[in-house]
């Protein structure tokens, strides 16, 4: 790793901890629910990034991950009464083993074969999870109040959520790093590029994919359960928002797929123009038109997004921005 | 009985998915891209036939014409504004694109139909054949299904614009090198495979409830019908379209209502992974 690189690792995580810690020096609620919302979609968005920045697979249903890890682990903690710990953790695996097992059966698919299924995938969970007995059916789950008390009471566990939070997506960022500086991450951009040549020089594309997918579901599983914990109750409506899905695809090419620093930039840049556009009485109704012609703009014109357009512009900032 | 009624119920359906289906693999065979926004034109289509019906009194099925007419249109300016510039680029961009505009025609439609439900409030009774009874708004719709399916067809092998179609889907450089205009082709191409699915929408306007949303579920229906009958293959889209209605009447007698898109989605992975080119596809 060279020191320019080392500045494009550090960059992100430096935002990302002093941002985190700002919040928790100044102890304030509102803020802290605002950020958890940004930290949530940049996590989000970084993970699917390493599947689709990476290897240049898109998924369209990618939601279901952050549903059904979520979902899994929010049973864990309402009707077996886990800790938070290994249920957000219970929830990763499950999603990344779900997504192992999808991935096995689909990714041998080539690119639109492939998004067709991950549209099915998400109304198919949908189905599932609304008719599935253990988990509620349509109505969903809720957290006895009294499960807050052994995290020292309800509000001392949103203030746990926010830093385990904080955490996951610190580590999802180095992840992002370390895969892009590693042989893994060469294989999936030199599937990314060609996919027929990358399995001439002996990359094993099936296995990498499927590898990538696992990682880009893992992260939303643990985001998943943290989300619902705060909220003290899930129900599927609310955990397979297919408009989330779609605005996690608009982030990460507003940011700039494929690196590390774009997804963050363009999931906090696309948060900050929802904030606008939903508080202005022309665009309220608008927003989902208005994300749409975002996304339609960016694909006919800047199809590298934000840091992609950096670095073709300044070629100097490319070591700094990975 | 029970089970004959909810078969040929379903099967008259699977003509109006399969109608809808075509569409969308008429512009993969032609120039392999997978129009996202296909459920979004659709809801269009619906919302065209209700408000000619209930603005301008238009009978529904005469409103068809109309409707087929701007979904050409529709189709020229989606490809001009949104997909002739990445036609070349990675699935990636195309997929991307024409999710954009399905974006862009739900949020715009959810700001002027709200998401609330509407309906084509057309009732032709009943008919019975023996002791089976039919709505005939099915039934005609099955009908105007094959009609605007032989239409194609007709379109297709006997006119010169339809014959450039088949000499671009078939090879795009070979067609440019004996001077067929490819961009205007693939705009006509992306036109009929909006017209169609815009007719399809109308047509379902005419028997079920529908919002600006409605059209989510129908695109996952031609995407199953169009795995099942090969992507590219129009015949094979009116029969994946039969299958799909036929099971689509059917499952309701053994199991809930809601696992149809359970089901719908199996059927689909298992295909995919048996027989990528479709049941009627080469091997």
């Amino acid at each position: 790793m060279g020191m320019g690189r080392r500045t494009g690792f550090w960059l992100p995580v430096v935002i990302i901890f002093f941002w985190g810690l700002a919040v928790l020096v100044l102890q304030d609620d509102t803020l802290r629910e605002k950020v958890f919302t940004l930290f949530m979609f940049v996590g989000l968005a970084s993970s699917l990034n390493l599947l689709l920045g990476y290897s240049g697979y898109i998924s369209f249903g990618h939601i279901v991950f952050f549903g059904l890890g979520g979902y899994s682990g929010f049973y864990l903690i309402s009707q077996h009464h886990w800790s938070i710990y290994p249920a957000m953790l219970a929830g990763g695996v499950l999603s990344a083993t779900l997504a192992g097992l999808l991935g096995l059966a689909v990714l041998r698919l080539r690119g639109a074969y492939f998004a067709l299924a991950t549209i099915g995938i998400n109304e198919a969970a949908r189905a599932l999870v609304g008719n599935f007995g253990p988990f509620g059916g349509a109505t969903g789950l809720y957290v006895n109040f009294a499960t807050y008390q052994q995290y020292g009471g309800a509000g001392k566990a949103l203030w746990l959520t926010f830093i385990l939070l904080w955490l996951t997506i610190l580590i999802i960022l180095t992840v992002s790093f370390m895969i892009k500086d590693s042989r893994f991450g060469l294989g999936l951009m030199a599937i990314r590029e060609d996919e027929d040549a990358a399995l001439v020089m002996g990359v094993g594309a099936a296995r990498l994919k499927t590898l990538a997918y696992m990682f880009s579901a893992f992260f939303p599983g643990i985001i998943g359960t943290l989300y619902f914990f705060k909220n003290g109750n899930v129900e599927p409506g609310d955990a397979f928002q297919l408009q989330m899905s779609i605005e996690m695809l608009v982030m990460v090419m507003l940011g700039g797929q494929g690196t590390v620093l774009g997804p963050l930039l363009g999931a906090v840049t696309y948060q900050g123009l929802r904030g606008y556009l939903l508080t202005s009485p022309i665009f309220k109704n608008l927003h989902l038109a208005m994300a749409g012609l975002i996304l339609l703009l960016i694909i006919l014109f800047v199809p590298t997004g934000g840091i992609g357009w950096l670095r073709e512009r300044l070629p100097r900032l490319r070591k700094v921005l990975e | 009985m029970q089970f004959l009624a909810s078969l040929i119920d379903g099967l008259l359906l699977g003509f109006v998915y399969g109608l809808a289906a075509m569409g969308l693999t008429l512009i993969w065979g032609v120039m392999s891209v997978i129009n996202l926004a296909h459920g979004a034109v659709m809801a269009l289509g619906m919302f065209g036939t209700y408000l000619m019906f209930t603005y301008l009194g238009v009978n529904p099925y005469l409103a068809l014409l109309g409707v087929a007419g701007l979904g050409l249109l529709l189709g020229f300016l989606m490809y001009t504004v949104a997909v002739h510039r990445i036609i070349n680029a990675p699935h990636l961009s195309s997929l991307l694109a024409t999710f954009a505009v399905n974006l862009i025609i739900v949020g715009v439609g959810t700001a002027v139909f709200t998401t609330s439900p509407h309906n084509v409030d057309f009732s032709m009774g009943s008919l019975s054949l023996g002791r089976i009874i039919l709505p005939p708004t099915r039934l005609l719709a099955a009908l105007a299904a094959v009609g605007f399916t032989a239409a194609l067809y007709l379109f297709l092998c006997f006119t010169r614009p339809g014959k450039a179609i088949r000499a671009v889907a078939n090879n795009r450089t070979a067609a440019e090198l004996m001077g067929i205009p490819s961009a205007q082709v693939l705009a006509l191409s992306f036109g009929l495979g909006t017209m169609l699915a815009m007719v399809a929408g109308g047509l379902i306007a005419t028997f079920f409830p529908f919002t600006i949303l409605s059209g989510g579920p129908y695109e996952l229906k031609s995407f199953v019908i169009c795995v099942l009958g090969g992507l590219g293959q129009p015949l094979g889209a009116l029969v994946g379209g039969l299958i799909l209605g036929g099971l689509e009447g059917l499952i309701p007698i053994f199991m809930p209502v809601s696992w149809v898109p359970v089901v719908e989605f199996g059927l689909f992975v298992l295909v995919l992974l048996i027989r990528p080119n479709g049941l009627l596809g080469a091997k």
